[in-house]
C-alpha cells in the first residue's frame, strides 16, 4: 500500500495513464492536503477550488480518448502567482494587483495545461519575486513545511514550500537571482533555473527581464527535468526566447557520472557560509567523485561582484517593468487623489509594498541624469566579466558544484530586519542569472535542527542534461525526504490511500 | 529692433510608418475605428506580454536612411525611454537612444536664396503613444490605445535652418522622398507627419548657439511657418528686454497665434534611457542594405529626367507632376490607361489644380481613380463629348470621382452628330436671324461664326462642332 | 566614501518612480538606499576599462515579426480589468496640455 500523495509526479503520472489513479482522485488528494496544511503554511495565493475537479474531469476525459499522452497528464501541480493564467487572479502577491485576473495564459503554463496540468492554485510568492523569504508578500507569510518557525526561502517560497508538504505534485516557479534554487534548497526539494532563453517569459510578470527565468520545482531530479522537457520552446512571443534542439531532458537521467569533470570554485566556501552546510554539500561531492567523476577545486573569481551587479541591473529593470502599475488599465487604483499624477502617486505607493518601493527608488536612482554611467554600464561591464569567468572554467569542466544558500532556513523575521544581509544569502545563486546559466538545487541532507540543505549544480549554457546526469546519478544515492507534518496529514486520510493493482506493478 | 538676429532653427520630424500592423504586435494601425478595438496585450501594456520587432518597420526606416545619404548603424538597439502619462500604457516608450538606426545624412533644399544642404543628425524608430480625448461631462479624460504601438520613425536634423521657408523646404522634401519610398502617406493633417521645431536666436554674426525652445502641436505647414516666426520674435523680445530664453517645451496654438510652456514639477525630464532587455539587437548586413538600395522605388530626380524623354513633357509639366508622389502615381497610372500624356497632363495640372485651389484642398487629397480621367480623355478623344462639355464631366470626377460615361449619359451631354436633327436647330436660328443670312450673302464671314455660336448655344455645348460648321456653311450658301 | 542622499533627491527620485513615501518609507528607503550604493561602489574595485556593457547574455539578433495582422477586436478583454472605463476607453483624471 502506497500513499497517493508519496508519489512523485512521474510515478503518479504513470499511474494516470494505467487507469490505476483517477485523475479527480489525485487532485482530491491534493485538495485535502491543502485543506489540513494550508491554515498553518499558507503556499496558495488562491485557490481554484471552483474548477480543479472540472478540470481533472476534463483531463481523464482527454487521456480516456487517447488524446492526451503526455507522462504527466492529469498531475495536480502549481503555478507561482507571477504567472499569467486566464480566468485566476494573478497578483505576484501585491495589492497592486489584488484584482487582476488576466485574460491570456503564460506561454509555459499553457503548455502544461495543453499536456493535461491540473492547475491546484497560485502560489505565494515575495511581493513581484522581490525577496528570499517570501515575507514580503502581501497576503502573508508563507511557512517551511519542515518547521513552521521558518522561511521556505523566496521569491517562489510557496511553490518550493507546497512541493515539499504535498500541496502539488510539481511547481512552476521562477528565479531571477536564485528565487527557484534558494527557496528549493530551504523546503528540501529540487528545482531548476535554466539557460535564459529557455523557457518563453511571455505571461511571466517581469522583475528584472534580462534574468527572470521560468523554470521546474519537483521532489526530485526526474520530475523536475520532465516539467522542464514539457515547458522548453521557442516562442515567436518572447524575443528573447532561443531555438534549441536537445530539450530532451529525461534521456540525461542516467545514473553515471564516470568521467564526468566537476568543479568546486573555493570562492563558494569561504567567509559567511555555514559549517553544517559546507560539510553537507563536500559530502555530495564525495559521492559522485565516488561514482567516478573527476572532483577538483579552482577559483571563480569574481564572486563577490555578483551581488552589487545584480542589485544594480535588477532595482534598473524593475523600476521600469513596475512603472505600467499605475492605476490605468488594472489593479489597485487609490480611493482619493487630486489629478492625475497624485493618482500615480497614491495608486502606487499605497499598491506596492515596501522592499518593492525600495527597489523602484534604487532603480530609478542608479538610472538617473548623472548616474547611469557609474552604476548602470558599469554592473553590465560587470556582468560581462561574470560570464567570462564562467566561460573559463566551463572549459574546464562540465559541472560547478557548490552550496546554493549560505544558510539554512532563517527564522521567520529575521531576514527582513537587515535586507543586506538577506541580499548576500543570493551569493551562489545570483552569478548565475547574470550569466544566463543553467542551475539547479537538489537536497543533500539536513542540519541539527532537521532544516533542509540544497546542493547547486550549475552547468554551461544549455547544458542543463549535464548538471541534471550529475544531480539525477547523486539522488539515486539517497532517497526523498517528506516533512513530518505533510507525511502525518497525508497518512492521517486512509481513504486517499491507494492499493496496488496489478499484480504489484512497480512504481 | 536695435541689432540684428540670425534665427536657428532644427527639427525633430516624427513619421508614422505605412505597415499594416503596429511595431512590436500584430495589432492593426488601420485609422478610425472605435476606441481600444485596435488592442492587445502588448500595446496596452498588460502584464506578462512582451514586443516582438515588425521587420518592415526596420525596411522603411533603412529605405528612409538610405534615401537621406544617411550612415546605417548595422548594430543597433532599442532603448525605453521612462516617463509616466496615460497615453503610453507601460509608461515607457520603446525608442532608440544610443544606436539609432540611422545618423549623419543630408538632403538638399531650394529656397529663393538658392539651394542649402540640411544635415540629418539622426533616424531612429520608436512607438507612438496611444490618444487622450477630453470628456466635458465628467472633467476627466478619455484613453484610447489604438494608436499606441504605431510604427513612427524620429528625424532630428541639425540646427541648420535658418527661416520658416528653409524648414518648410526641408519638410517638403523629406515629404516627397518618404512618399516616393511608400513608407508613409505623411499627412499632416491626420498626424501621419509632424513636426517639433527647436529653435533658437543668436545675434547675427555670433558662432554661438543662443537657448533654445521646443515648439510643439503643429499641424500644418501653415501652423509651422508662423510658429516659427512666433516664437523667433517671442525670444528676440525677451532679449531685447534683457531677459533670458529659458530651455523648454512650448505648446502652439494657432487659434492664438502663441505659445505657452508646457512644463510642470511633475515633469522631470529625466528619461531614464537603457536598453530594452525585451528586444534583442537589430544587425543590418551589408547584403540587407544592398537589398534595400535595390528594390528603392525611383526617386524624384530619375522621375523627373523619364517624364520629359519617356513622356515627351515640357520640364515644367514634369516637375509639377513629380513635385507631389500621389500626382505622379495619379500621372502615370492614367497615362498606363489611355495614353496621351500631354492631355493628362493638361487635365491635372490646369483642372485638378484650379479645383483644388477653388476647395482649398491639398494635392494628397486627389481622390478620384485614373481609371475615371482616362475615360474622359478617351471620350473627348473619340468625340463623345467635346471640350466644353468635359470640363463640367472633370468637375463630377473631382468631387464624386464619378464614371464619366454614365454621367455623361444620366445628363444627355453626348455630342450629336446627327446632321438632321442638327439641321432642324440650324433652320429655325436662320428663321429668327434673317439679318445674318443677308450680311453672309454681302460677303461678311463673321455672321457664320455667329449663327455657329447660337447653334453650339441652343445645343448646350454638345453639337459636334465640325458638323454644325459644315451645316451652317451650307445652308447659309443655298 | 559613504553614499548619502539628500532630501531634494529623494523627492527627485519620488517624483521619477511616481511614489509618495510616508516620512518613516522615506527615512528607511534613504538609509536602505546608501547603505545599497556604498555596497555597490564595490564594483568600483573591478577594472572593466574596454569591458563591452552586456546587455544580452546570448548574441541573439534580428527576431522579428512579418507584418501580418494578427489580433482581431479584443476589446471587452482589454478593458476587463479598468478601474475606471467609460464608452469603450480608460477613465483617468483629467490631464492638462
Amino acid at each position: 500500500m502506497k500513499n497517493i500523495l508519496d508519489l512523485t509526479a512521474m510515478e503518479l503520472g504513470r499511474r494516470i495513464k494505467k487507469r490505476e489513479i483517477g485523475v479527480a482522485e489525485a487532485a482530491r488528494a491534493s485538495l485535502a492536503q491543502m485543506e489540513a496544511l494550508e491554515p498553518t503554511l499558507n503556499c496558495y495565493v488562491t485557490i481554484n477550488e471552483k474548477l480543479v475537479l472540472k478540470q481533472a474531469e476534463k483531463v481523464q476525459s482527454r487521456i480516456d480518448s487517447g488524446e492526451l499522452d503526455s507522462p504527466l497528464a492529469g498531475v495536480p501541480a502549481a503555478v507561482k502567482d507571477n504567472l499569467c493564467l486566464e480566468g485566476l487572479p494573478t497578483t505576484c502577491s501585491s495589492r497592486i494587483l489584488e484584482n487582476f485576473v488576466p485574460t491570456y495564459t503564460a506561454e509555459a503554463v499553457q503548455r502544461l495545461l495543453d499536456a493535461g496540468m491540473v492547475v491546484l492554485g497560485k502560489t505565494n510568492m515575495d511581493e513581484f519575486a522581490m525577496g528570499s523569504t517570501t515575507e514580503t508578500s502581501a497576503f502573508g507569510v508563507t511557512r517551511n513545511p519542515w518547521n513552521p518557525d521558518h522561511v521556505p526561502g523566496g521569491s517562489s517560497g510557496g511553490s518550493c514550500a507546497a512541493v515539499a508538504a504535498g500541496e502539488c505534485f510539481y511547481a512552476l516557479g521562477s528565479d531571477t537571482g536564485g528565487s527557484i534554487r534558494q527557496p528549493s534548497s530551504l523546503c528540501g526539494v529540487t528545482g531548476i533555473k535554466p539557460t535564459y532563453g529557455t523557457v518563453s517569459r511571455y505571461g511571466l510578470i517581469a522583475y528584472g527581464s534580462s534574468l527572470d527565468q521560468i523554470g521546474p520545482v519537483g521532489r526530485n531530479v526526474e520530475d523536475c527535468a520532465a516539467v522542464l522537457e514539457m515547458i522548453a520552446s521557442y516562442d515567436k512571443k518572447d524575443s528573447t526566447s532561443v531555438s534549441r534542439k536537445d530539450c530532451d531532458f529525461t534521456r540525461a537521467l542516467v545514473d553515471d557520472v564516470r568521467g564526468m569533470k566537476i568543479g568546486i570554485p573555493r570562492d563558494y566556501f569561504g567567509e559567511g557560509l555555514d559549517d553544517e552546510v559546507r560539510a553537507a554539500v563536500l559530502k555530495a561531492a564525495e559521492v559522485l567523485r565516488d561514482k567516478g567523476a573527476l572532483v577538483e577545486e579552482f577559483d571563480l573569481s569574481l564572486v563577490e561582484y555578483a551581488i552589487p551587479a545584480y542589485y544594480v541591473i535588477a532595482s534598473a529593470e524593475a523600476s521600469s517593468n513596475l512603472s505600467r502599475f499605475d492605476g490605468v488599465k488594472y489593479g489597485f487604483r487609490a480611493k482619493e487623489y487630486e489629478g492625475l499624477h497624485s493618482m500615480y502617486k497614491r495608486s502606487r505607493s499605497q499598491g506596492f509594498g515596501p522592499e518593492v518601493k525600495r527597489r523602484i527608488m534604487l532603480g530609478s536612482f542608479v538610472l538617473s541624469s548623472g548616474y547611469y554611467d557609474a552604476y548602470y554600464l558599469k554592473a553590465l561591464r560587470t556582468k560581462a566579466l561574470i560570464k567570462k569567468a564562467f566561460d573559463k572554467a566551463f572549459e574546464r569542466y562540465d559541472v560547478i558544484l557548490g552550496p546554493t544558500a549560505p544558510s539554512t532556513a532563517p527564522k521567520l523575521g529575521e531576514s527582513l530586519k537587515d535586507p543586506l544581509k538577506m541580499y548576500l544569502g543570493d551569493i551562489y545563486t545570483i552569478s548565475v542569472n547574470l550569466a544566463g546559466l543553467p542551475g539547479m538545487s537538489v537536497p543533500c541532507g539536513r542540519d541539527r535542527k532537521g532544516l533542509p540543505i540544497g546542493l547547486q549544480l550549475i552547468g554551461d549554457c544549455f547544458k542543463e542534461k549535464n548538471i541534471l546526469r550529475a544531480g539525477y546519478a547523486f539522488e539515486c544515492s539517497r532517497s526523498y525526504e517528506m516533512p513530518k507534518m505533510a507525511q502525518e496529514s497525508a497518512a492521517g486520510r486512509m481513504t486517499d490511500n491507494v492499493t496496488e493493482k496489478g499484480g504489484g506493478a512497480g512504481i | 529692433m536695435s541689432r540684428q538676429y540670425e534665427t536657428v532653427i532644427g527639427l525633430e520630424v516624427h513619421v508614422e510608418l505605412a505597415t499594416k500592423t503596429k511595431i512590436f504586435c500584430g495589432c492593426s494601425t488601420e485609422f478610425g475605428g472605435a476606441p481600444n478595438t485596435h488592442t492587445c496585450p502588448v500595446c496596452t501594456g498588460m502584464p506578462g506580454s512582451l514586443p516582438v520587432l515588425n521587420r518592415q518597420v526596420v525596411e522603411y526606416a533603412l529605405a528612409v536612411g538610405l534615401a537621406t545619404n544617411c550612415n546605417i548603424h548595422q548594430y543597433c538597439k532599442f532603448d525605453r525611454k521612462n516617463y509616466f502619462y496615460p497615453d503610453n500604457p507601460q509608461n515607457y516608450q520603446i525608442s532608440q537612444l544610443y544606436l539609432p538606426i540611422c545618423h549623419d545624412g543630408w538632403v538638399e533644399i531650394e529656397t529663393e536664396t538658392g539651394k542649402k544642404k540640411i544635415h540629418i543628425h539622426e533616424i531612429h524608430m520608436e512607438e507612438d503613444a496611444g490618444k487622450l480625448v477630453h470628456d466635458e461631462w465628467e472633467d476627466c479624460s478619455l484613453v484610447d490605445y489604438n494608436r499606441s504601438g504605431v510604427p513612427l520613425i524620429e528625424i532630428v536634423s541639425e540646427p541648420d535652418m535658418r527661416s520658416a521657408d528653409e524648414v518648410i523646404a526641408y519638410l517638403e522634401k523629406l515629404r516627397l522622398i518618404i512618399q516616393y519610398l511608400g513608407a508613409s502617406d505623411c499627412k499632416l493633417q491626420e498626424g501621419s507627419m509632424r513636426a517639433d521645431v527647436n529653435l533658437s536666436v543668436r545675434p547675427a554674426g555670433s558662432k554661438e548657439l543662443g537657448t533654445r525652445t521646443e515648439m510643439k502641436n503643429l499641424n500644418s505647414f501653415k501652423a509651422i511657418a508662423r510658429a516659427v516666426e512666433g516664437e523667433k520674435n517671442r525670444q528676440i523680445e525677451l532679449l531685447e528686454d534683457g531677459k533670458r530664453v529659458i530651455q523648454e517645451t512650448r505648446r502652439w496654438d494657432d487659434n492664438k497665434e502663441s505659445s505657452h510652456a508646457m512644463r510642470s514639477k511633475e515633469d522631470a525630464q529625466d528619461y531614464r534611457y537603457f536598453p530594452d532587455p525585451d528586444l534583442v539587437p537589430v544587425v543590418i548586413d551589408d547584403e540587407w542594405i544592398a537589398r534595400v538600395k535595390a528594390r528603392q522605388p525611383e526617386l524624384r530626380t530619375e522621375k523627373l529626367e523619364r517624364y520629359q524623354r519617356e513622356y515627351q513633357l515640357p520640364l515644367y509639366d514634369a516637375e509639377i507632376l513629380t513635385g507631389s508622389k500621389h500626382l505622379a502615381d495619379l500621372f502615370e497610372e492614367t497615362v498606363a490607361l489611355c495614353g496621351k500624356p500631354k492631355e493628362v497632363s493638361n487635365w491635372l495640372m490646369t483642372d485638378a489644380m484650379r479645383l483644388l485651389k477653388e476647395h482649398e484642398k491639398e494635392l494628397e487629397e486627389l481622390s478620384f481613380s485614373p481609371a475615371n480621367l482616362a475615360k474622359l480623355i478617351r471620350m473627348v478623344d473619340g468625340n463623345v463629348i467635346n471640350r466644353t462639355v468635359a470640363k463640367g464631366v472633370f468637375e463630377a470626377i473631382f468631387a464624386e470621382d464619378r464614371d464619366p460615361e454614365q454621367y455623361v449619359d444620366e445628363k444627355g451631354l453626348r455630342v450629336v452628330s446627327d446632321e438632321g436633327a442638327l439641321k432642324e436647330v440650324i433652320e429655325e436660328i436662320l428663321q429668327k436671324n434673317p439679318q445674318s443670312v443677308e450680311d453672309y450673302k454681302a460677303g461678311k464671314q463673321k455672321a457664320m461664326g455667329f449663327v455657329v455660336g447660337q447653334t453650339m448655344r441652343a445645343m448646350k455645348g454638345k453639337a459636334d462642332p465640325a458638323v454644325v460648321n459644315k451645316l451652317v456653311r451650307e445652308l447659309l450658301s443655298r | 566614501m559613504a553614499n548619502t542622499i539628500s532630501d531634494e533627491t529623494m523627492e527627485y527620485v519620488g517624483i521619477l518612480a511616481k511614489l509618495e513615501l510616508t516620512k518613516e518609507e522615506r527615512e528607511e528607503a534613504r538609509r536602505d538606499m546608501e547603505r545599497m550604493l556604498d555596497y555597490i561602489d564595490k564594483l568600483n574595485e573591478l577594472d572593466t576599462d574596454g569591458v563591452e556593457p552586456m546587455t544580452h547574455v546570448f548574441p541573439v539578433n534580428n527576431v522579428f515579426r512579418e507584418d501580418v495582422v494578427t489580433n482581431g477586436d479584443d476589446r471587452e478583454n482589454i478593458l476587463k480589468n479598468a478601474p475606471r472605463k467609460k464608452e469603450g476607453a480608460f477613465q483617468v483624471p483629467k490631464t492638462v496640455e
